[in-house]
């Protein structure tokens, strides 16, 4: 059986993105997750499955409490980083099609303002153990420094160049200001992320994502019945998740360009009876610039190597030919562990995309990448 | 003083020998003691044939620059008298990654394939960490513009 065209993403909801936020994550979560079921055109105890995401993911049953279910039929985590929240709609698919439930809710939302930044708890995941015992302790401590070798190992062997790297962070800063919700509202130029200030070379402060408060989430339905909910019908018709070899640890990965997505991309578009070149919409996590370039080599948008020059000449941006994080991304928009990459294709793919619609978008993908290479990838269709 | 404490191992039953190791200057690689592969950083199972048997060996510290980065920014207060450091992705001969500080000039020319050898240096809190350092200017894999 394939999950394609089984279920829908029938809501969405995300809250302001902002800097210094005073409400805790849970209430940033909670307001989210009330905006996409009001969006589904459900209220909340018409849920019956819970995948929260992030470690700062309240548990299913503070949900459960919270909104009075009744009967919560199906729960789940699906730890992958930024990699979770497609990881987490492919559950929810499956598990809609299995028959368990019929109403998925997926919260994300966090205050790192409040405490947790993602540079400094790396030591403290389970799934980073290696990297705690034997690279932490030598001063590699936030992810920016341990993800630039494998830039530094991709522009040795390829001739990628930070200039490309800047293209991927001015294309999300432009989108980023024509939407609206973003963190980010100053324009920037190539010469400016060239002047930006190193922080784990190759990678300058613009080529880093930002840290942000607020909160995304989604309701994934069974597709046979989104058609009789508020909004146009927006598939899942290619999902799937792929590990990187060497999980555990970059240091040790036989090919270190090389991430998890490689793996999930021929099969998610396969399942979608689709190729790169019919995505019309792209909306592909980006921690860093570098991990965009990366991940568009991996899904084959162009061949290994080549994804420095396919940045080149505006190609990501608007009026492009493959429009990419029209919201801003994790590096313009705010860091919502890729959820915000979510909200917003469905949105472009429903035609709510506001100023950073993509013309008559029908079929688009969204990425997510964490821990050490994990990888997602989700296309969707309008039908 | 009390801030700027670098972090320090968390020893486990897997890892002591290593850091025992460390301790003298000895590079000690895990090995399957069924199949013989090597495997580091050390864990429980060999991932060829399963066992759960392994000893270990000395490791030559001898390889070649795989990949590194240059830590400008301090992203813990232990480090932040040691900026710019090299973090270097290192090859070893016999076959295994190891990750060590590399003892270069942090704005000199690196590049891929450059051979080295690691030296194990006790820091003020007692730890013993990997260094490498350049032997000699290896050939580059293929010519990159990294300019900028
Ligand atoms: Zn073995």
């Amino acid at each position: 059986m394939s999950l394609s065209g089984k279920a829908a993403i029938t809501g969405i909801g995300e809250t302001d993105y902002v800097r210094g936020s005073t409400k805790s994550a849970f209430r940033l979560q909670v307001e989210a997750s009330l905006k996409a079921i009001e969006d589904a055109g459900l209220t909340p105890k018409d849920i019956d499955g819970i995948i929260p995401i992030g470690i700062t993911g309240a548990p299913a049953e503070e949900f459960v409490t919270n909104f009075g279910i009744g009967d919560l039929r199906y729960s789940a985590v699906t730890p992958l980083g930024g990699a979770s929240g497609i990881a987490a709609v492919q559950s929810a698919a499956a598990a809609i099609a299995a028959g368990i439930c019929n109403h998925v809710l997926i919260p994300s939302g966090r205050n790192v303002s409040a405490g947790a930044r993602a540079g400094v708890r790396i030591h403290q995941m389970p799934q980073f153990h290696l990297v705690t015992e034997y690279e932490y302790p030598l001063g590699a401590i936030a992810p920016a420094q341990l993800y630039a070798p494998m830039a530094r190992r991709h522009m040795e062997l390829y001739g990628t160049r930070s200039r490309q790297f800047a293209e991927v962070a001015v294309a999300m800063r432009e989108h980023a200001i024509l939407h609206g919700n973003a963190v980010m509202k100053k324009p920037i130029t190539i010469e400016d992320h060239q002047s930006s200030r190193m922080i784990a070379d190759p990678f300058r402060l613009l080529d880093c994502s930002l840290e942000s408060d607020g909160g995304a989430a989604l309701v994934v339905s069974a597709a046979e019945r989104a058609g009789d909910m508020r909004q146009a019908k927006v598939v899942v018709a290619g999902i799937a998740e792929g590990h990187p070899d060497s999980p555990s640890s970059i240091t040790q990965r036989a090919e270190m360009t090389r991430l998890g997505i490689a793996k999930a991309a021929p099969r998610a578009f396969a399942m979608a009876g689709v190729t790169p070149a019919d995505i019309q919409v792209a909306e592909i996590y980006d921690c860093f610039t570098y991990i965009v370039i990366c991940q568009l080599e991996d899904m084959g948008f162009c061949g290994k190597g080549e994804g420095g020059a396919f940045v080149e000449n505006g190609r990501l941006k608007l009026g492009g030919a493959l429009p990419t994080n029209t919201h801003g991304g994790l590096l313009s928009q705010a860091h919502m562990l890729g959820m915000n990459h979510i909200v917003e294709l469905v949105r472009q793919l429903r035609g709510q995309g506001g100023a950073t619609q993509v013309e008559g978008a029908r079929l688009g993908l969204a990425t997510g990448y964490g821990d050490l290479g994990d990888g997602a990838i989700a296309i969707m269709q309008r039908v | 003083m009390s801030t700027s404490e670098k972090p320090r191992p968390h020893e486990t039953e897997e890892s002591r020998p290593y850091w025992r190791g460390a301790e003298r200057g000895a590079l000690m690689i895990q090995r399957c003691a069924h199949c013989g592969k090597l495997r580091h950083y050390p864990r429980l199972v060999c991932d060829n044939c399963h066992s759960l048997e392994s000893d270990w060996v000395e490791a030559s510290r001898r390889g070649t620059l795989h990949s590194w980065t240059v830590a400008h920014h301090a992203f813990h207060p232990g480090f932040a008298q040691d900026v710019p450091y090299v973090l270097a992705t290192i090859d070893l001969e016999e076959g295994v990654r190891a990750l060590g500080i590399l003892d270069a000039p942090a704005d000199g020319k690196l590049a891929p394939g450059a051979a080295v050898t690691g030296r194990f240096e006790r820091r003020g809190d007692g730890v013993s960490v990997l260094h490498f350092f350049l032997a000699r200017q290896g050939p580059r894999l293929v010519k990159g513009d990294d300019q900028c």
